[in-house]
């Protein structure tokens, strides 16, 4: 269990981390959500002792990182910089690590098998991919069996079979009764890694909830009505209890539409009853879908305000996140 | 590659906490497979080998060479008066170069690979890796040093024993090949004390050999008695002297004196060093 109270970090003027206070507890993934700069790294920094916060403590199962006899045996931890000498094979990086925990060599061995990296074990870490490089650093993070571990964007780089890969190792962990904290900055992700989100914003805590949670505090359900007979439909809408607002809430990455006179956006009525309306009053209807919020919205809407660089813009969609699909991660979702 | 499937032996049998090792023990292993496993410390110690044998060889044969041509007979007499320290300090001189990068490097890239960031997650408390670091590099080098130190003495003397005699057991000769292995130890962890301070390996390499070659070189430009007492303090001036059979009229300070000076020195840059390490964020 890690926990930390009051955490709270300073750059020179900048605040990285305001006064942050979470628990994560084991037997779940954990996972540790916010933009760019919200301080996610600085925060695990913080946890390991790489840093020193200016006021507030970070634990691991009540002690210091610092007062852990072989720390690596406790916590391992994947630090989203590199931290391998790029001159050094990775079966010498790994050797040093286990020689200072009192490791055996065959320890070594043994990771490097289960990463995949068996084969390049001899090899200079500097000509790794980026891919190769997360597997050495997650060989390094599970080198002493560590009952708590930190994983700063673990995906990152890795190919589609490897981001199941990690998980699947996640959740298999996570199942020992481990714990994890895994940070990222792709909600999608998110939503289908881990039971439980800490989601910050310009170092502060914006939400502690499970994963189900937070994305049903975000968006609410709605639906999207395209008719050439707005009006009309709004009416009969309302009369049967829904709530009709003109126009597109705008869904995430939606190019803003010229002709919205034609959009009806509905809550609280489902579509198939909207769709019944329609007919029984022979309204035409040129479209009609459901809108499922996304942990992406929910966490957009949570954020909004405490964007590092202010990229609040009409898209919504951050740049690069191109797996968006919300049915899909509700599905994934449920079935978690 | 099974990566989709979970894997079994996570918990293998080798992680469990059963056999205890003395801890320092293990980081001295650590940090001794830190120094091999890396090409350039192991390439720069071999150009060390080489460059100062090399160039005692080399030099040596060139003199012994041109022994008989005119207009080299100045030479000659201050060779014939100290025979040991011309055999030592010729080589020494580019030779003690190679250590001065080596000692930086050792530091610096843990900084510039990041690699830092996990010696310091397996070292929380962090003076514990510094200390192995010092040790096992201080052991690496005394080895070494001594050995090139006695490998370009003999090979020294073989080569200029037509003209000139010197041996072992003549006064001070042993003393100061000892000495010469010596200083050169103490400079490599001087350097890897500049080094943790600085962090940056340009930085620091400028730094290392601007305090070993060009501040005696400004120093010397002091008038008086004043710039005499401040160059014979300098680290390197002072410890230059542990590998110097003949002591000059004008030396103010006995060679194991002038050593324990450098040693001095050493040890307040590797404390600044120890200080800030703690200290800082890595």
């Amino acid at each position: 269990m890690i926990e930390v109270r009051g955490l709270t970090k300073r750059f020179g003027s900048k605040l990285a981390v305001d006064d942050l206070t979470f628990s994560v507890e084991p037997g779940r993934v954990t996972g540790f959500l916010g933009p760019n700069g919200a301080g996610k790294s600085t925060t695990m920094r913080l946890i390991l002792g790489l840093d020193r916060p200016q006021s507030g403590t970070a634990t691991i199962d009540g002690r210091f990182y610092r007062d852990l006899a072989d720390p690596l045996r406790t916590v391992g931890a994947l630090l989203e910089a590199k931290s391998v000498h790029t001159g050094r094979s990775a079966r010498n990086h790994l050797l040093f690590l286990a020689q200072t925990q009192g490791l055996p060599a065959r320890r070594v061995d043994e990771l490097l098998d289960l990463v995949g990296l068996t084969d390049v074990a001899a090899k200079r870490a500097g000509g790794f991919s980026l891919g190769m490089s997360q597997r050495l650093g997650i060989a390094a993070a599970l080198l002493g069996d560590p009952r708590v571990l930190l994983l700063d964007e673990p995906v990152n780089g890795l190919d589609p079979e490897g981001v199941l890969w990690i998980r699947n190792l996640m959740k298999h962990l996570a199942g020992q009764g481990r714990t994890i904290l895994v940070s990222s900055h792709l909600m999608n992700e998110m939503a289908v890694t881990a039971d439980h989100l800490i989601v910050i914003g310009r170092g502060r805590l914006i939400a502690a909830a499970s994963t189900a949670d937070v994305i049903g505090r975000g968006t609410e359900k709605s639906v999207r009505v395209r008719t050439p007979d707005a009006a009309r439909l709004a009416e009969l809408i309302s009369a049967d209890g829904g709530q009709v607002t003109a126009g597109s809430a705008q869904g995430p990455g939606e190019p803003v539409s010229a002709d919205s006179a034609d959009l009806l956006t509905v809550t609280g009525m489902e579509s198939a009853r909207i769709g019944e309306l329609a007919a029984a009053s022979s309204v035409v209807l040129h479209e009609l879908t459901p809108q499922l919020a996304s942990l992406e919205e929910a966490f957009m809407e949570l954020t909004a305000g405490s964007l590092e660089f202010g990229v609040r813009s009409a898209g919504g969609s951050p740049a690069g996140d191109g797996l968006h699909n919300p049915d899909a991660v509700r599905a994934e979702n449920r079935s978690a | 590659m099974t990566t989709a499937s979970p894997p079994a032996q996570l918990g293998g049998a080798s992680a469990a906490p059963a056999r205890r090792r003395a801890r320092f023990g293990g980081l001295l292993l650590a940090e001794w497979t830190k120094i091999r496993s890396v090409r350039s410390t192991v390439w720069t110690l071999i150009l060390f080998v080489v460059l100062t044998v090399g160039l005692t060889a080399g030099l040596t044969a060139l003199i012994v060479g041109s022994w008989n041509r005119p207009g080299s007979g100045n030479g000659h007499v201050q060779i014939i008066e100290d025979p040991v320290g011309f055999i030592l300090g010729a080589g020494l001189g580019i030779g003690q170069l190679t250590i001065c990068v080596l000692g930086v490097l050792l530091i610096t890239t843990e900084y510039s690979t990041g690699v830092i960031r996990a010696s310091l997650l397996a070292v929380p408390r962090r003076l514990p890796m510094l200390a192995a670091k010092i040790t096992v590099f201080a052991a690496m080098l005394i080895v070494l040093a001594e050995a090139v130190a006695f490998g370009s003495f003999f090979v020294g003397t073989a080569l200029l024993h037509s003209k000139v005699a010197v041996s072992l057991g003549e006064p001070g000769v042993s003393r100061a090949v000892v000495g010469a292995g010596l200083y050169l130890t103490v400079l490599g962890l001087f350097a890897l004390g500049i080094g943790g301070l600085i962090r940056h390996t340009a930085g620091a390499i400028a730094a290392v050999i601007g305090v070993v070659l060009v501040v005696p070189i400004l120093t010397s430009f002091l008038p008086g008695n004043l710039g005499h007492h401040i160059n014979a303090y300098l680290p390197e001036q002072a410890g230059s002297l542990a590998y110097e059979a003949h002591r000059s009229a004008s030396q103010l300070l006995s060679p194991w004196q002038g050593f324990g000076v450098f040693c001095l020195w050493t040890a307040v840059l590797l404390g600044g060093a120890a200080f800030l390490l703690v200290r800082r964020d890595a």
